[in-house]
């Protein structure tokens, strides 16, 4: 089977997002007051063989914790897994 | 001293590299490394891991080149105690393996800084500072986006505690500052060791400060440091050998 795995990768709140943060001052510029914070990660779409949908995940979230994500500095989420034709 | 410089795809400063060791040191013995080679070859001193842009620093600064097939190699190298140097990307490439703790991120002021920078020497007693008295101030640049270094507060502190901050951002005089940092890394740390010494990244390239002609030869220190330590190895096991002959 095939998958189609999204994965989000996001910086630990502890570490300063500079760009996260110079976007903000453009959204407030732009008068989107109520926007109070705003943090960059990464959006990453893994296309996936494997023989069930947890396996799949798996094999996410292995590549996410030696790869993907640095565990110093961010977390990551399997944010959704789709069946895929190819 | 048998060094090893491993190219990567956009490494831009193993030739800096080259020439520092070979041509201004004068070390014969020193070849570039292919990223794709498997082993760094037999009885190595020193690996250089160099500066520039590995991989265009897809995903994270040094993330990718961490799996390049050399790379075993020279984990395996360090491990058994080897000596390795990761020089700016190379030191992103050494925190990303695990070789060093901690980790390389964007510099506070977002801008991608170019210039001579202030170091002070924190710790004489490495083999990559042994020629270089304790607190003095080396002028050195620096060329990086992703230069400010931080971990978690255990990690410092071990850092702090172990000595294994070797240099630090400082003024003309010594002084650390908040001027002086150019990056934004936690205590103005410019380069750390490992706990055992063998593995030292730095930011700052002594490579491209190594003749008076380029504005400084304060990076000289650092590889002839290097050098003598190697010198002193060969020479206490000559002693030894020595001693068993009589």
């Amino acid at each position: 089977m095939h998958y189609q795995v999204y994965v989000a990768t996001e910086r630990k709140e502890a570490i300063l997002d500079p760009q996260g943060k110079a976007t903000q001052h453009a959204l407030a510029s732009l008068g989107m007051s109520g926007v109070n914070d705003v943090r960059i990660g990464k959006f990453i779409r893994l296309d996936v063989s494997a023989g069930s949908k947890d396996e799949a995940v798996k094999i996410a979230e292995r590549s996410s914790g030696e790869l993907l994500a640095n565990p110093i500095m961010e977390t990551f989420r399997i944010v959704e897994v789709k069946e895929s034709s190819k | 001293m048998r060094t090893r410089i491993v190219v990567f795809p956009g490494s831009n400063c193993d030739h800096d590299a080259m020439y520092a060791v070979k041509n201004v040191l004068g070390e014969a013995d020193t070849e570039f490394v292919w990223h794709k080679d498997s082993s760094i070859g037999k009885h190595v001193d020193l690996v250089i891991l160099p500066g520039g842009f590995s991989f265009g620093d897809y995903l994270r600064t040094g993330a990718i080149a961490r799996f390049s097939p050399v790379m075993n190699d020279v984990i395996r190298f360090a491990n058994d105690g080897g000596t390795v140097l990761g020089i700016c990307n190379g030191f992103q490439v050494l925190c990303e393996s695990g070789l060093l703790p901690g980790v390389l991120v964007r510099n506070s002021g977002l801008k991608f800084r170019c210039k001579q920078v202030y170091l002070r020497t924190e710790n004489s007693n490495t083999q990559f500072t042994n020629r270089i008295k304790q607190g003095t101030v080396l002028e050195i640049p620096i060329a990086h986006g992703e230069g400010n270094f931080i971990a978690e507060p255990d990690v410092i502190r071990d850092l702090e505690s172990n000595g294994q901050v070797v240099f630090r951002y400082s003024t003309p005089e010594g002084e650390i500052t908040e001027e002086a940092n150019p990056n934004g890394s936690i205590g103005n740390i410019a380069g750390i060791v490992n706990k055992e010494g063998n593995v030292f990244g730095l930011m700052p390239h002594p490579e491209r400060a190594c003749d008076k002609i380029l504005g400084s030869a304060d990076g000289l220190n650092i590889f002839r440091s290097l050098k003598n330590h190697f010198d002193s190895v060969r020479e206490q096991a000559k002693e030894k050998r020595g001693v068993l002959v009589s």
